[in-house]
C-alpha cells in the first residue's frame, strides 16, 4: 500500500505546457511507474495535440472521462491557480495537488469554502507534492534521493523535507507528503498522520513542521490519544524573528503565537521525540524503532 | 506588505468606514497650513512609520493650538521614535498625519485576520479599544470575541448588529458601528488584505463612530491585482539589504547575529539558522535562494550578506534536488572571486551531482570549508568565527 498515491494512480496536469509543468511532468514520467501513470495533460488553448505523447485535453472533465485520471497536479501561474482547483474539484477529481506557490490567501478563501462537502482531497499549494518511493512521484522532489521503505514523512517545507529523506537514505520511506507553507490549504499534518496511523506499508513517521499557525498542535494532541506508531519531530524556526515572514506565507509567528519552542513543548509533552537539531531527524527515527 | 495609517483610513474611507478629517504632511508649514484648513481648535499630530505604539515612543501629540501643532510637527518630524515594533534604533519619522481631534466617549478594538483553523477571513472585537489587543487577550480573553465570516454570506447585517452589542456600542450607534464592520471586511477582502486592525474605533460624544487609527497589511501575492496599493509602497520604511534583495527575488531578512547564511528553501533556511544558534553563535540573516538560483543570483547573496558590517563568516547550506550541486558550486566560486570573499566560508552540499559540486570547490584554490552534514557546517563556521566574537 502507501497513503494517497501507488504504481497503480493515474495522474493528469494541469499546466503541462508551461515551462515548470514540462520540466516536471518529464521527471515524474521517468521516474519509476510514471510512464503509464501520467496519462493526460489539459491546456484549454492546445486540446487535442499532445506533450510528448501525453495526450492533452481542453478540460479536466474531458481529460478525467477520456483517460481515468483520478489525480491531478497543477502547476498554473498563481493568479490561475485557485480556478485550477475549483476545475478539478467540481470535475470531480479524488486528489488534487497544487505545486503553484504564491497563490493569493483571498483565492484558496473562496477554493477552500467552495469544496466543503465534495469528495476533493487537497494537497498545497505552495508544495512539493507526494512521493512513493519507487513507485510514483507527482510534484517536484528529486526522485533519486528515496527509497522504498517504511517511514512517514509529513512537511510544510521542500527542501527541508529532503533533508529528512537524505536522512532516511538506508531505511526508505512509504510515502512523503508536503503539505506546502501557505495559511491557507488542503491537508494538514494532522490528515497525513491519520493516514499514516492506518496504512500498514507505514512503521514510523517524521513530522516536520515550522513556524506559524497551530496546526502542529492540533496534530500532536491527536497523536496523543490516537497514534499507535512512534513519531519523531522537528519545527524550524527557533531563531525567527516575531512579525517577519520567513519566506512562506505562512511561516510568520504573530501576537506572540505559533512560535517553534511552542510548538515543540506541546509535543513533547504528547509523547513525540523531538530534537531541536536538525541533523538529528534521522538518527531520532532510528532510536524509536529499535 | 504595509502601508502608512494615512493610506489605511484612505482605503478604508473608500469602503464607507468614517475616520476624523486628515491630511498627511512632509513638514512642520505643511502640518501648520493642515491644521488651519481643517480648522477647529483640537488637532492630533501623529508620526507615520509603519510601527505600532507611536503614542508611548512620543509620536502622537495633542495639539490645542496652530502654536503647538507647529512645535509638535517640529518635534516629531526627523525624530527617531522607537516603539515596541521598531526594534530598539527605532525609525525615523519622514511623514505626518494632522487630524481633527475627537471627542472619545468610547474606545473600542477591531481587528480582521484569515484565520488559518477555521480558512475563514475573522473579525476579532472588544470592548477595550487603545491598547495592545495581546495584552487584553493575555488579561481578559473574555473580553474578546471573535466571528469566522462566510465568504459566500459575507457579514451579514445581523452578525455584524451582534459584534455590535457583544462590545458595548450604544444602542443608538449600532447601525453605524455596523456599517464600519461591513466596510472594513469588504475592504479587507476586495483589497487582498492579510491583516487589517482599527485601534481604536471610537464613539464620540455625539453618537458618530470613527476609526482613530488603521493599520493595514496586504498579501504580497496578491498586490499584482492592486496597482493602486503597490504604489502606496514607502521604501524609506523597509530595510534597504530586503529592498535589494528583493530586486533579485531572493527572500532576505536581516537578523542581529554575524554568521551569514545562504540556503535553497525557507524551511531549510530556518533550520540552518536554528542549528548556528544550536552551536552558540547566531545567524546574521535568513536567505533563501529559492529553486532556481543561478551563479548571478549567488552571487547577488553574497553581496548582500557581506554588505552587512557584522558578518564574519559565511554558511552555504544547499540541498540540491532538481537544482544541482555543481550549479551552486559554480556560483560559490564566481562569487567568492568576485566580491574577494575575506571571511571564512563553510560550504555544505547534498544531493544532486554532490561529488562533482564537492570536486569544483575542492580544486577551485578557493579557501573554502567542507562540511559533510548540517550539524558538521554550523560547528564549522562557529568555530572559524570564534564564539567569542
Amino acid at each position: 500500500m502507501s497513503i494517497l498515491i501507488s504504481k497503480d494512480t493515474r495522474v493528469m496536469t494541469q499546466g503541462i505546457t508551461g515551462k515548470t509543468g514540462a520540466f516536471h511532468t518529464r521527471l515524474c514520467r521517468e521516474y519509476a511507474n510514471g510512464s503509464s501513470c501520467f496519462v493526460a495533460g489539459v491546456n484549454p488553448n492546445k486540446a487535442g495535440e499532445n506533450f510528448e505523447g501525453i495526450p492533452i485535453f481542453g478540460t479536466v472533465e474531458e481529460a478525467r472521462s477520456q483517460t481515468g485520471a483520478t489525480v491531478s497536479v497543477i502547476y498554473v501561474p498563481p493568479p490561475f491557480a485557485a480556478a485550477a482547483i475549483d476545475e478539478a474539484v467540481d470535475a470531480g477529481i479524488e486528489l488534487v495537488i497544487c505545486i503553484t506557490e504564491g497563490v493569493p490567501v483571498r483565492d484558496m478563501v473562496a477554493t477552500r469554502r467552495r469544496m466543503e462537502g465534495k469528495r476533493t482531497i487537497l494537497i498545497g499549494p505552495n508544495c512539493p507534492g507526494v512521493i512513493t518511493p519507487d513507485e510514483i512521484k507527482v510534484g517536484i522532489m528529486p526522485g533519486h534521493i528515496h527509497k522504498k521503505g517504511r517511514v512517514g514523512v509529513v512537511s510544510r517545507s521542500g527542501t527541508l523535507t529532503y533533508e529528512a529523506v537524505g536522512q532516511l537514505s538506508d531505511i526508505g520511506q512509504s510515502t512523503c507528503v508536503g503539505i506546502g507553507g501557505d495559511p491557507v490549504n488542503g491537508l494538514k499534518h494532522i490528515d497525513v498522520m491519520r493516514m499514516f496511523n492506518e496504512d500498514p506499508d507505514t512503521d514510523a513517521v517524521i513530522m516536520v513542521g515550522e513556524i506559524g499557525g497551530d496546526d502542529e498542535e492540533t496534530c500532536a494532541r491527536w497523536i496523543k490519544d490516537n497514534m499507535r506508531k512512534p513519531v519523531v519531530g522537528f519545527i524550524a524556526g527557533v531563531t525567527a524573528p516575531p512579525g517577519k515572514r520567513m519566506g512562506h506565507a505562512g511561516a510568520i509567528i504573530s501576537g506572540g503565537k505559533g512560535t517553534a519552542q511552542e510548538k515543540l513543548a506541546v509535543m513533547e509533552e504528547c509523547g513525540i521525540k523531538v530534537t531541536r537539531n536538525p541533523a538529528e531527524m534521522g538518527r531520532l527515527l532510528r532510536s524509536v524503532l529499535q | 506588505m504595509n502601508v502608512h495609517e494615512y493610506q489605511g483610513k484612505e482605503i478604508l474611507r473608500r469602503f464607507g468606514v468614517a475616520t476624523p478629517r486628515g491630511i498627511p504632511c512632509f513638514s512642520v508649514s505643511e502640518a501648520e497650513e493642515a491644521a488651519r484648513s481643517l480648522g477647529g481648535n483640537v488637532w492630533v499630530v501623529k508620526a507615520q512609520i509603519h510601527a505600532g505604539g507611536r503614542g508611548k515612543g512620543g509620536g502622537v501629540k495633542v495639539a490645542r493650538s496652530l502654536e503647538e501643532v507647529r512645535e509638535f510637527a517640529q518635534a516629531i518630524l526627523g525624530m527617531t521614535l522607537v516603539t515596541h515594533q521598531t526594534g530598539p534604533s527605532g525609525r525615523v519619522v519622514k511623514r505626518l498625519l494632522v487630524e481633527r481631534g475627537a471627542d472619545i466617549r468610547m474606545e473600542l478594538y477591531l481587528g480582521m485576520v484569515v484565520d488559518r483553523a477555521t480558512q475563514r477571513v475573522t473579525l476579532i472585537a472588544s470592548c477595550e479599544g487603545g491598547m495592545e489587543i495581546e495584552e487584553v487577550a493575555a488579561r481578559s480573553p473574555e473580553r474578546i470575541h471573535k466571528v469566522a465570516v462566510d465568504p459566500v454570506e459575507g457579514l451579514t447585517d445581523p452578525l455584524a448588529e451582534a459584534v455590535a452589542r457583544m462590545i458595548g456600542v450604544p444602542d443608538g450607534s449600532v447601525a453605524q458601528a455596523r456599517g464600519c464592520m461591513q466596510g472594513l471586511y469588504r475592504a479587507f477582502v476586495e483589497c487582498d488584505a492579510s491583516l487589517a486592525e482599527i485601534n481604536p474605533l471610537v464613539i464620540t460624544g455625539d453618537g458618530q463612530v470613527l476609526a482613530l487609527d488603521a493599520k493595514l497589511n496586504f498579501d504580497a501575492n496578491a498586490l499584482f491585482r492592486h496597482p493602486e496599493i503597490q504604489a502606496m509602497r514607502d521604501l524609506d520604511e523597509e530595510d534597504p539589504a530586503e529592498i535589494e534583495a528583493s530586486r533579485f527575488d531572493l527572500s532576505y531578512i536581516s537578523l542581529g547575529g554575524n554568521i551569514g547564511c545562504l540556503v535553497n528553501g525557507a524551511g531549510l533556511a530556518m533550520a540552518t539558522m536554528d542549528v548556528i544558534k544550536l552551536y552558540g553563535a547566531e545567524p546574521a540573516n535568513f536567505l533563501d535562494v529559492g529553486g532556481g538560483a543561478t551563479p548571478q543570483k549567488v552571487t547577488a547573496a553574497f553581496k548582500l550578506m557581506l554588505g552587512n558590517p557584522r558578518v564574519k563568516g559565511i554558511l552555504v547550506n544547499i540541498f540540491g534536488g532538481i537544482m544541482r550541486c555543481d550549479t551552486i558550486a559554480e556560483g560559490v566560486i564566481a562569487a567568492v572571486r568576485e566580491v574577494d570573499l575575506n571571511v571564512p566560508l563553510v560550504v555544505r552540499m547534498k544531493g544532486t551531482n554532490e561529488d562533482l559540486g564537492k570536486q569544483m570547490l575542492e580544486t577551485s584554490g578557493l579557501p573554502i570549508i567542507a562540511a559533510n552534514d548540517m550539524a558538521d557546517a554550523a560547528q564549522k563556521i562557529v568555530a572559524a568565527v570564534g564564539v567569542a566574537a
